[in-house]
């Protein structure tokens, strides 16, 4: 207990910087933007202590906290990582400094923007490291506010509706995580010989035996409507693509890059492991509606003559490879949806980064306004087709690896959906390569041709996600081997408590190799 | 013992003095106020030694509810004058309640009569004479003592409404609340005549104990008699059906009464409410918890509801507090399930929502008498917080934390009472009234983030040949208030440990 608390101070560090930067002048924006740098970089620097010390090849919880609370309902202060969460923390302690460093182009109330981004950044961590109940919940809850501020406060035209939009649709959801979570808790207390108790590691040895398989059903279902509404699975997924574009930079390279991923972490680390048997049961027809969004998503993204809008739906189709992989429930699967996760955040991110740097020169995000621009902006350019590519999932880049693993996982268990799916990575290469042959091809006119190209601190801001997604691409074995125990363990955990039995065709290659 | 008293001799019954401490402290500071303004007709230190007998009135009060809180914790609740009063945890609880919304009103109003010009001295004295009720009520035990305490309460504050006497709207909202209230008393009042009529008894714990002790052949008439006390009750917490005269008695009373009738009076009201359906007729609960659920459920969808459409943001707030009382009111269904633990969670829900929504509505409301102060309080559209972030930031982020926390937004004290009621309600097995309630919760966010919206994400419009807005500073009274309010609120949201420690012995069933 008396370990140094790392993954407290991962969460308190961006919460002062908050502080810090609520308590500098608002006539000097300066000041806020250094501290903000300041405090992201010193939780990127702690996330990447807790990578380093990250012990590899074990499946249960590091660097665990465990304090008392809410006595009286049980609650605790309960932080730990393993192998689902800790690349999680590692992209949001990555995306932050890079968000900030993306809006130094911001001119209007810096200091507050700051302020929300530093409060964003503590919740979204809270999120990914709090394994009670009640703790996840709280930082679920909380990372609207600051994400409503900086759309609505921020954001472009319709700023107004699209952070409503957002609020309601992501609350009405998360009401029913509420309900089921404590449904869950006390229908544990009443089983003779427990407390009341939220906590995660307790709840998910009880709940898959002590819960009536209606009761499991419909506890799964109410957390389904949370995951769901924030990954978003089809048909939920009508606030992404208003938020994501009405969003300032920043907001939109949260959104996408560590947003959408509490839904599919929730699946994960909340979904299987508390109703694996009705995770199993019910497979089938998140499976439907992955495969949905995977074509859905790739079709709708052809038609946008928005750009930001066509990167918006293109996260519909890759958080539905997400979800797709992770209820495929083989070890390839889980593997290939986290991987993806991770992917998406980084190749994802760089596109709105782009998008953003083509806007902050043409104010317009209209694909037809664009044209030539190769020529006119080389760099820009060749980064905006590099992205595009890893995007897309060539091979090479990390993309590829996160949704061939997926589709493997899947193809193994599912056939049908494999291959309804594989179609959406062709479509995903229709609606990229026919956007960038718009925008980028040909000879530039009229005020294209005169841009400017980008600068050292765009480059700065690009360029790691870009080299990342690339490292990841070819090595991705620094990934799989800190997931894999992690999700063997969950596998392990389904099979456990159903009769469901991973194909041994998912195992044994791995047999053979040994 | 009265009966058996010599009958040439009056025997008058023992008087705990302390019991009663806070009610004297309170009265006669209001007593002393009146006095002095009689006396003194004239000159500008006569608010001021006003404004300083009713906070001292008000602070010893509370000195009292502390000591009182300490011997009933060791000792236990004390019985005195005859039974009609009960010390214990729950009403010394509810009282330091009723005693803070009081201390915070007075200090809210000190600017405020001022700049409207109001007779201050008197405003005074009518808050701490309805404090007194209030303070009466937490700690009744008998029914008589529950009616005679809901008069003191209401009359002062039927006055209070129609304060400002110069607005036309608060002089309706004066008369509509005396007339609804005259209403609802005469409804109580027969209910308490029903009830003696079938039991014999207005001793709460009387009606207890003959009830536990006999069975009602005819129970019409005890029915009918807890009904109509419903109905009287459930007209001061303003919840649905009883609730038509909230929108109009809070726009149009003075912003300051306003708080402290959706604060204190509110509390008053679940004391009595509370302690009369669960001492009194606890083996008749399965007859009144439907309606205790039906009342909250009724509360939460037109509350919520109804707070959408509003363009006036008193307005909106009254729906708020009528939302509220659907909290507080699945609280109490949960409190009166057989169930002891759910029970005991119910009533701590009940409670400890109370004091949360106590300090977060009467911040709200001071932001508002804030606000409304270039308009004399006469107009409160949602128009008038256009762009309030850019011309009065700290008020408009306090404003924002406020609304947040009353929608239960995580780390406020909103989110914690939430969480509290809606576990209770689970323990309790009321699962339809959970859903019910993170649902109108849902419903609840969109009209505070709205104004938030308005607030923070529109510009400011041209003044259409308005003079500039000049940006005056808060009195020191209500930055206190505003002050404390934001404190708590957030202290209870980050570390509510203390507080629930608190709420929880105030239960009785413990």
């Amino acid at each position: 207990m008396d370990e140094f608390p790392l993954l407290t101070c991962i969460i308190l560090t961006p919460a002062v910087g908050a502080v810090l930067v609520a308590l500098t002048p608002a006539r000097r924006p300066e000041l806020s933007r250094a501290v903000g740098y300041a405090a992201t970089a010193a939780t990127a620097g702690f996330a990447g202590y807790l990578l380093w010390h990250f012990e590899t090849g074990r499946a249960g919880y590091q660097f665990v906290e465990d304090h008392r609370w809410i006595g009286s309902l049980g609650v605790r202060y309960l932080l730990g990582v393993d192998g689902i969460s800790l690349f999680m923390v590692a992209l949001t302690a990555l995306l932050f400094p890079l968000g900030l460093l993306a809006s130094a182009t911001l001119t209007e109330r810096v200091k507050a923007f700051t302020v929300w981004m530093l409060i964003l950044e503590a919740s979204l961590l809270g999120v990914f490291l709090g394994l009670d109940l009640v703790l996840f919940f709280v930082f679920f809850e909380i990372v609207l506010v600051p994400m409503y501020f900086i759309i609505g406060g921020w954001g472009h035209e319709n700023r107004v509706y699209a952070a409503i939009k957002f609020f309601l649709f992501t609350m009405a959801g998360s009401a029913f995580l509420l309900v089921g979570l404590l449904t869950l808790a006390f229908l544990h207390a009443r089983a003779p010989g427990n407390d009341l108790t939220f906590d995660l590691r307790v709840l998910m040895e009880w709940a898959p035996g002590g819960l009536s398989d209606g009761t499991a059903r419909l506890l799964f279902l109410a957390f389904f409507a949370a995951f769901a509404v924030k990954v978003p699975l089809f048909p939920l997924h009508t606030w992404l693509p208003d938020a994501h574009t009405e969003a300032p930079t920043a907001g939109s390279v949260i959104l996408a890059g560590v947003l959408l991923k509490m839904g599919t972490y929730g699946f994960l680390r909340f979904s299987l492991t508390l109703f694996p048997e009705a995770a199993v049961d019910l497979a089938p027809l998140l499976l439907v509606l992955a495969t949905i969004g995977i074509t859905y998503g790739a079709i709708v993204a052809a038609m946008q003559p928005d750009l930001k809008r066509l990167i918006a739906y293109s996260s519909v189709a890759h958080l539905g490879f997400v979800v797709l992989g992770i209820f495929a429930l083989t070890t390839q699967g889980l593997e290939g949806g986290l991987f993806t996760m991770i992917s998406h955040g980084l190749t994802t991110s760089a596109l709105f980064l782009l998008v953003g740097m083509l806007y902050d020169r043409r104010h317009t995000r209209q694909i037809s306004d664009f044209g030539g621009l190769w020529k006119s902006v080389p760099i820009l350019g060749g980064l905006f087709v590099a992205t595009a590519f890893a995007s897309i999932g060539l091979p090479g880049f990390s993309g590829f690896v996160g949704e061939f693993l997926a589709l493997l996982g899947t193809f193994l268990v599912h056939r049908p959906y494999a291959i309804v799916a594989a179609v959406g990575v062709i479509l995903a290469a229709v609606y990229l390569l026919w956007a960038v042959q718009r925008a980028f091809t040909g000879e530039p006119s009229g005020e294209n041709a005169t841009l400017p190209d980008l600068g050292f601190r765009e480059l700065a801001c690009v360029v790691p996600l870009l080299g990342l997604s690339l490292f990841l691409g070819i090595y991705p074995k620094p990934v799989i081997d800190r997931v894999e125990p992690s999700v063997k363990g969950i596998i392990e955990h389904v099979e456990d408590h159903t009769d469901y039995e991973e194909p041994a065709v998912a195992t044994e290659g791995e047999e053979a190799e040994r | 013992m009265i009966a058996q008293a010599d009958p040439q001799e009056l025997v008058t019954p023992t008087v705990d003095w302390l019991a009663i401490g806070p009610e004297i402290a309170l009265a006669g500071a209001a007593i002393f106020i009146v006095l002095l303004r009689s006396i003194v007709r004239r000159g500008p230190w006569v608010y001021r030694a006003s404004l300083f007998l009713a906070i001292g009135g008000v602070v010893a009060a509370g000195v009292l509810l502390g000591r009182q809180w300490n011997i009933v914790r060791d000792d236990g609740a004390i019985d005195t004058i005859a039974g009609m009063v009960r010390i214990d945890g729950f009403g010394v609880f509810l009282g330091a309640i009723v005693v803070a919304a009081t201390l915070l009103t007075v200090l809210l109003a000190s600017a405020y009569v001022e700049r409207e010009r109001l007779e201050g001295p008197e405003y005074l004295a009518l808050v701490l004479m309805s404090a007194t009720g209030m303070v009466a009520m937490t700690t009744a035990n008998d029914l008589i003592v529950v009616f005679v305490a809901l008069e003191v309460l209401s009359i002062p504050l039927y006055v209070l409404a129609a304060f400002d006497r110069r607005r036309l709207a608060s002089q309706e909202a004066g008369i509509k609340y005396f007339v609804l209230g005259a209403f609802s008393s005469a409804i109580l009042l027969y209910g308490i005549a029903l009830v003696y009529g079938a039991t014999g008894t207005t001793s709460i714990t009387g009606i207890a104990d003959f009830l536990a002790a006999n069975t009602l052949l005819e129970q019409g008439v005890l029915l009918a008699g807890f009904a109509l006390v419903l109905v009287g009750l459930g007209f001061k917490i303003a919840a649905v059906p009883f609730h038509m005269w909230t929108p109009d008695v809070y726009q149009g009373a003075p912003t300051p009464v306003t708080a402290f009738m959706s604060s204190a009076t509110k509390v008053a009201g679940f004391a009595a409410l509370l302690r009369v359906f669960e001492v009194a007729f606890p083996t008749y609960r399965e007859d009144w918890r439907p309606v205790i659920a039906a009342l909250a459920v009724l509360s939460l969808v037109v509350g919520s509801v109804a707070a959408v459409v509003q363009t006036d943001v008193k307005r909106m707030l009254a729906y708020s507090s009528i939302a509220h009382a659907g909290y507080i009111l699945v609280g109490f269904a949960a409190a009166s399930v057989g169930n002891r633990d759910a029970a005991a969670r119910g009533q701590e829900a009940a409670l400890f929502y109370l004091l949360v929504y106590a300090f977060m509505t009467i911040g709200a409301f001071a932001v508002v008498t804030v606000v409304a102060r270039r308009r004399h309080d006469a107009r409160h559209d949602l128009d008038d917080y256009r762009g309030l972030a850019v011309r009065e930031p700290i008020l408009a982020g306090l404003l924002a934390f406020f609304l947040l926390a009353q929608a239960g937004v995580p780390l406020t004290g909103g989110f914690v009472a939430k969480l509290q009621v809606f576990a209770a309600a689970v323990e309790a097995r009321q699962y339809a009234l959970a859903i019910v309630g993170v649902l109108a919760a849902v419903v609840a966010a969109f009209f505070y983030i709205r104004l938030v919206v308005v607030m923070f994400a529109s510009e400011p419009e041209p003044a259409e040949g308005e003079e500039a807005v000049p940006r005056a500073a808060v009195e020191p009274g209500t930055g206190f208030v505003l002050a404390t309010c934001a404190a708590i609120t957030l202290v209870i949201g980050i570390l509510p440990g203390t507080f629930l420690h608190f709420a929880r012995d105030a239960t009785f069933l413990l």
